[in-house]
């Protein structure tokens, strides 16, 4: 069981929290202006990366906040969680903290 | 057509009555609660309504006589009062907070109120909840939502040795089985409560 | 029986305690401190068990959780049943019940030891080889046989009886195994005032000191410092110590899975107290002291009972003061074999050879061995034993200039064999540690940790007792964290050094490899030569070996063979081991019993069952109950003699002529207030809020971003700022988390909030046209008549004395009302609904009649009717979309190409079966060539189908390609046995008009 910090709680096990996919991919502000290919894109593409990867998390059985975390899909380590709005914080790689 | 109405006196029924329970756990007397919800910019106003610190950490409860407002996240707050004052409570914002910028839902009967105390209430909860309870990492004063087993609760240190149980009707039931089938695990001591 | 071989003093058994058990029926005497092993050999009993492929005889290889032979199954009844139980791990205890595995009829006499005279056919990979035709002949010979024969223990017949706790914990060290490196790691961290955990697998703390009879530690008998190191342990308060407790998992993020036998070890003398726990230990350090295991030499018919490893031998004496024979021959590459042979001589063992691989052994122990008379044989192998049920000769050969000569038969009961110790890194590994090759010490010891974990003790590679004490002392103090000043603590340790290395591979013989078996891995009949045939058949990585030829699997997880099979696999491929690598040590570390893992998950306690506030009524009355989801739902009322058809015909009769009373507290519901309420339902449901006045309901529909309608409901707007919001039974808490991840993460500009009021609310339908008769006289504060309250609407009021909102809705076609009032009146206000409604004829009716009701009128149920591909157009709610609106979730996704109703999709349509009494199965096919060859073409599927007795006939709903542009149509259902003739209709089969919803 993963051991997650969330920004507001701080450090809780996975169980208390829920997966929510690939981060800052942003609706578009007039989906009536988007192509096709681009709605399609934002419905079903994902980058399933090797290494760092941005994603969104749900404290659900906490504080029921959403956040950003980025977590290494190799070693499963944490290596940020923060607020949704902030930006992705400029790592390529990290430990646990 | 009121007139039949009016000479009813409804029966309450709590989801635990007449289920019996470990020794160590007691259902929470009715009490009026609320799920209050406000951005940060309101955070003052609110407090000046109710008379309590909002500002308080998350996952931290302020308290007065009769009334408890556990800070379960940023802009979440669960109130537990004397059931009578529930009509109060909710005068007071309307008063103090005119933009209304808040929400405010009565909860009293979504929810029930377990209190588990003894010697080895944290050993017992930790049956279930992957939470340290420790005192030093989860000390009095301390609430958060966790879950316990298969059921999500919100857990409330209220003494050393005294856990208050917050869960929604429909599992109160499955929680207090479970706590009953723990306690076996664990002998009643003679000062038990 | 009497114990035989039970040594008159020494040990840690109890004397004064013997004990009574039985194997295979048999009685034999025991003592307490005994486990099932050392009980049987201090009655002189070795032969244990059948091999897994060959049914060779089996004898008891070790004394710890390596064992890869002595499986048993202990209980005193089918309810106490546990298979494949480790008896070198298992606590004696007085009445125990054993019983060998893989054997019939009897351990002596087994039918399957054809297999072993057979052997020659079955090779590494034979099942793939073999068995592969007549096809059928799979089925139904080959593989029942198959599973008849192979296999380790069987599963008990009955639910077993025994409960099971579970725990989670938190520590800043959790320390594994406690040997001297586990204790002197757990002492470190206590000393810095950490919070410890301590476990180990042994009934009792203490590791390889607890059969160490020669070293001192600190000026103390080991195991006088053993004692009065646990004392110390024992007076910190916040140290945990768990005897009978194995790590048998580590999980990420330094979770650790435990598994501690509480009452097993007493043969569960009451099943009130839990057998065992489940503990779930987050640690801030774990430090892994799992010791090291014993090799076993790779030699022709190395499996025969009685034939051990040394250490484990000089344990039986040691600890169990047991002789495990009378005469034995020693083969060993390695020095741990003389300090065995010095401590069986002493116990009266006489030691008729050491053989030694080594050309020239020397140091301290060879010395002592010499000394005491010992007939030492350097460069000596063993190229074969004899013996049936038990070894009676090894077969002693000289080698010289790499061969092999002639070999000498030497009459012995007892072989102990030793070639070196392996670290235990399962755990470390199971980390997703790196290991690496200590070229040294011919082992994989810990390189880079993945985890906060340290490696201490001979699992470390430590080599000696004081380099063992001094790394444990040294990780714990590590692990504790003290500010990075490392305590340095030095154990005076007198004992004599052992030799490092020793031997991987397989041995040398000199006799024709085809006619040899030498094992390799003891439980899976594994041999060197099959390991050599799969690299033969061009097998190269170590992970298909392991998979071909099964070495390194099932419960032992390779703790013994592994590196002997890496090492064939090097000197065969003529590559280094660290080339080669090893294969992933898989958990669990020994096998844990399911009933752990299910914990308190038992019974009534499976899985929380909801019930509503209502449901003691329903349940008195006699309902029968239905799961949706975790809840409890009545599906219907039957009086006394009706089956559920003529129950639900009596109930949809009720509600369609006078009234009826229905339960509907599962609906979810969700509370949204703020400012911005009305803006955030906008954004979210395909319909238009803005102008629907407080006091209104209006029936929402909620897609996802890809079009398709994930949800359904009535919503009410309570307040400008206040709506009240349903949603299905199964979807509350997907809705809420789909509200609650736009409004965080794609709005949060709006001053809006949600909150579930599912369990707030008990909710009673009133339905029929009698409703409003029966409610009327228990509303204040209301005026429901026609004119007040009009269909879709929503007051509050009083109910019956109670707060309440009450709803203005139908989802049966009659006029009807939904009271939603605070949960723990429901009963009483359902009670005086009920009561009020006696003289109009009130019927409780529960979900089936619900459905038929709505059926007939057309009224879908999401998940029913749709399945994640329905447009609302498909379904014929596309009016509900508020056409204006520039934006709504999934609004885009319905603009593409392929969701127009032109695009021939499937859409809803009634259906009726030319023959009126026939209700169709829902989920059938409806196609239109009935005479077409399979695969036909499918056109669409029947989504709800009931017997409407108020129709008189069958009713169905479908979902059907281009279905609306086929009303008319006659479709064909083809079915098992024959074919139905239907008629696509309109789906609303029952007062379309919809006059009925006044009364």
């Amino acid at each position: 069981m993963l051991l997650i910090t969330c920004p507001f709680c701080g450090q809780r096990p996975e169980i208390e929290f829920a997966y929510g996919g690939e981060a800052h991919i942003a609706r578009a502000a007039d989906p009536r202006a988007t192509s096709d290919e681009a709605w399609t894109e934002y419905l079903y593409v994902r980058g399933n990366a090797r290494g760092l990867h941005a994603e969104r998390w749900r404290h659900i059985r906490g504080c029921g906040r959403f956040f950003n975390a980025l977590r290494d899909t190799v070693t499963d380590h944490f290596v940020a969680t923060y607020k949704m709005g902030e930006a992705r914080p400029d790592r390529t790689e990290g430990k646990q903290p | 057509m009121a007139d039949v109405a009016m000479t009813m006196t409804p029966v309450r029924r709590a989801p635990l009555d007449g289920l019996a329970g470990d020794p160590r756990a007691r259902w929470a007397v009715p009490m009026a609660r609320f799920s209050l919800r406000l951005p940060e910019a309101a955070i003052g106003a609110a407090s000046a309504s109710l008379g309590l610190d909002l500002a308080g950490p998350i996952n931290n409860v302020a308290e007065r006589e009769g009334c408890a407002i556990l800070r379960l996240g940023p802009d979440e707050w669960l109130v537990l009062a004397n059931d009578a004052d529930s009509a109060a409570i909710a005068a007071a914002l309307d008063r103090g907070m005119p933009d209304r910028r808040f929400s405010l839902v009565d909860i009293g009967h979504r929810q029930t109120g377990i209190v588990l105390d003894g010697a080895d209430a944290a050993d017992m909860l930790s049956a279930g909840c992957p939470l340290d309870l420790d005192l030093a990492a989860f000390p009095v004063g301390m609430a958060t939502r966790t879950i316990f087993a298969k059921a999500e609760i919100v857990l409330w240190r209220t003494a050393p040795t005294r856990f208050h149980i917050e869960v929604w009707g429909s599992f109160a039931p499955y929680v207090w089985a479970l706590l009953k089938e723990i306690g076996r695990e664990y002998p009643v001591m003679e000062n038990t409560p | 029986m009497s114990e035989a071989f039970r040594l008159p003093d020494g040990g840690r058994v109890d004397r004064a305690q013997p004990l009574s058990f039985t194997f295979d029926g048999r009685r034999y005497g025991g003592l307490a401190g005994d486990t099932i092993a050392s009980a049987l050999l201090a009655n002189g009993v070795h032969l244990v068990g059948r091999s897994f492929k060959y049914h060779r005889p089996r004898g008891i290889v070790s004394a710890g959780a390596e064992e890869p032979n002595a499986l048993v199954g202990v209980g005193r009844d089918e309810a106490h049943y546990t298979p494949n139980l480790v008896a070198t791990q298992i606590s004696l205890y007085d009445g125990l019940s054993a019983v060998s595995q893989n054997r019939s009829p009897s351990l002596e006499r087994d039918a399957g030891s054809i297999n072993d005279r057979l052997w020659r056919f079955f090779p590494a990979g034979f099942y793939y080889k073999t068995f592969m035709w007549p096809r059928r002949a799979w089925t139904r010979v080959f593989e029942p046989r198959i599973r008849a024969m192979a296999g380790l223990g069987r599963a008990p017949k009955a639910p077993d009886a025994a409960r099971y706790a579970q725990r989670y914990a938190h520590c800043d060290v959790l320390v594994i195994g406690a040997g001297p490196a586990g204790l002197a790691s757990a002492l470190a961290a206590a000393e810095a005032g950490a919070r410890v955990i301590i476990c180990d697998e042994q009934s009792e703390l203490g590791g390889s000191l607890l059969a160490e009879t020669e070293a001192r530690i600190d000026g103390l008998a080991a195991q006088d410092w053993l004692a009065a190191t646990l004392a110390r342990l024992g007076a910190f308060d916040r140290v945990t110590v768990l005897p009978r407790t194995i790590a048998f998992g580590y999980f990420p993020h330094n979770m650790v899975g435990l598994a501690q036998d509480l009452t097993g070890y007493q043969g569960e003398p009451d099943d009130a107290a839990p057998r065992g726990r489940l503990w779930q230990v987050r640690a801030k350090q774990v430090v892994i002291a799992a010791g090291a295991i014993e090799r076993p030499l790779v030699f022709p018919d190395n499996d025969r009972p009685g034939i051990m490893l040394a250490d484990s031998a000089r344990i039986y004496v040691e600890r169990y003061a047991v002789k495990p024979g009378r005469r034995a021959v020693i083969f060993t590459a390695h020095d741990e074999a003389y300090r065995a042979a010095l401590a069986l001589h002493r116990a009266g063992v006489e030691i008729a050879a050491i053989a030694d691989l080594r050309g020239a052994p020397e140091g301290a122990w060879i010395d002592a061995a010499r000394a005491a008379g010992l007939p030492v044989r350097p460069a000596t192998t063993i190229s074969g034993t004899d013996g049936q049920l038990r070894v009676s000769a090894a077969h002693l050969a000289p080698i010289a200039d790499g061969k092999v000569g002639r070999a000498e038969r030497i009459e012995c009961d007892l072989v102990l064999m030793s070639g070196g110790f392996t670290p235990s890194v399962h755990l470390f590994s199971q980390s997703r540690g790196k290991l690496r090759f200590d070229p040294a010490l011919e082992a994989f010891v810990p390189g880079a940790p993945a985890e906060a974990s340290l490696m201490a003790g001979a699992s470390a590679g430590a080599q000696t007792l004081e380099a063992t004490l001094a790394t444990g002392y040294d990780a714990g103090d590590q692990a504790a964290g003290v500010s990075g000043t490392a305590q340095v603590r030095h154990f005076a340790v007198e004992a004599a050094p052992l030799s490092r290395g020793g031997f991987l591979g397989a041995v040398p013989h000199g006799r024709d490899p085809a006619s040899v078996r030498a094992f390799v891995d003891f439980q899976n009949d594994v041999t060197a030569k099959d390991i050599k045939l799969a690299l033969a058949e061009g097998f190269r990585s170590i992970e298909h070996v392991k998979r071909y030829t099964t070495t390194g699997m099932a419960t032992d997880q390779g703790k013994t063979s592994n590196m002997n099979a890496l090492g064939i696999v090097s000197e065969t491929l003529g590559r280094p081991i660290p080339e080669i690598g090893t294969t992933t040590f898989r958990m669990p570390y020994t096998p844990v019993p399911f009933g752990y893992f299910a914990g308190y998950a038992r019974g009534e306690l499976f899985e929380p069952v909801r019930e509503t506030p209502i449901h003691g009524w329903a349940a008195e009355r006699g309902a029968v109950f239905e799961d949706v989801g975790q809840w409890k739902r009545a599906r219907y009322f039957p009086e006394p003699g009706e089956d559920m058809r003529a129950a639900v015909a009596r109930e949809c009769r009720a509600v369609r002529e006078a009234v009826g009373i229905f339960d509907a507290s599962t609906l979810g519901k969700i509370e949204i207030v703020g400012p911005d309420a009305a803006e955030f339902l906008n954004r979210l449901y395909v319909n238009a809020w803005t102008k629907l006045k407080p006091g209104r309901l209006r029936y929402g529909v909620l897609l996802r971003e890809d079009g398709f309608i994930v949800d359904d409901g009535v919503v009410g707007r309570i307040a400008e700022d206040r709506f009240h919001v349903t949603t299905t039974t199964g979807g509350a808490p997907r809705v809420l988390a789909t509200m609650e991840d736009y409004l965080q993460t794609e709005w949060p500009d709006l001053n809006v909030w949600l909150t579930s009021t599912t369990e707030q609310w008990a909710v009673i339908a009133v339905q029929g046209p009698k409703a409003r008769d029966v409610l009327a006289p228990l509303v204040e504060g209301a005026d429901i008549s026609a004119a007040s309250m009009p269909h879709m609407s929503v007051a509050e009021c009083r109910v019956a004395g109670v707060p309440a909102r009450l709803f203005r809705v139908s989802f049966t076609g009659e006029l009807g009302f939904e009271v939603n009032v605070p949960a723990e009146y429901g009963r009483a206000v359902w009670e005086t609904i009920f009561a009020a409604g006696q003289p109009h004829g009130v019927v409780p009716y529960g979900t089936e009649t619900m459905h038929v009701l709505r059926a007939e009128k057309g009224y879908i149920i999401v998940g029913q009717e749709t399945d994640g591909t329905a447009t609302p157009e498909d379904v014929g709610l596309g009016w509900a979309i508020g056409k204006a609106k520039p934006d709504f979730v999934g609004k885009r996704a319905l603009a593409r190409a392929g969701m127009a109703a032109q695009d021939d999709r499937k859409q809803l349509v009634g259906v009726l079966t030319e023959e009126p009494g026939f209700v169709l199965e829902e989920g059938a096919h409806l196609v239109a060539d009935p005479a077409q060859k399979p695969p036909m073409t499918m056109l669409g599927h029947v989504t709800s189908s009931y017997w409407s007795a108020k129709l008189n006939r069958s009713i169905a709903l479908a979902m059907v390609r281009s279905g609306r542009d086929r009303l008319g149509e006659t479709l064909h259902v083809p079915l098992a046995d024959r074919t139905v003739r239907v008629t696509l209709t309109e789906p609303v089969f029952y007062d379309p008009e919809g006059s009925r919803l006044d009364g």
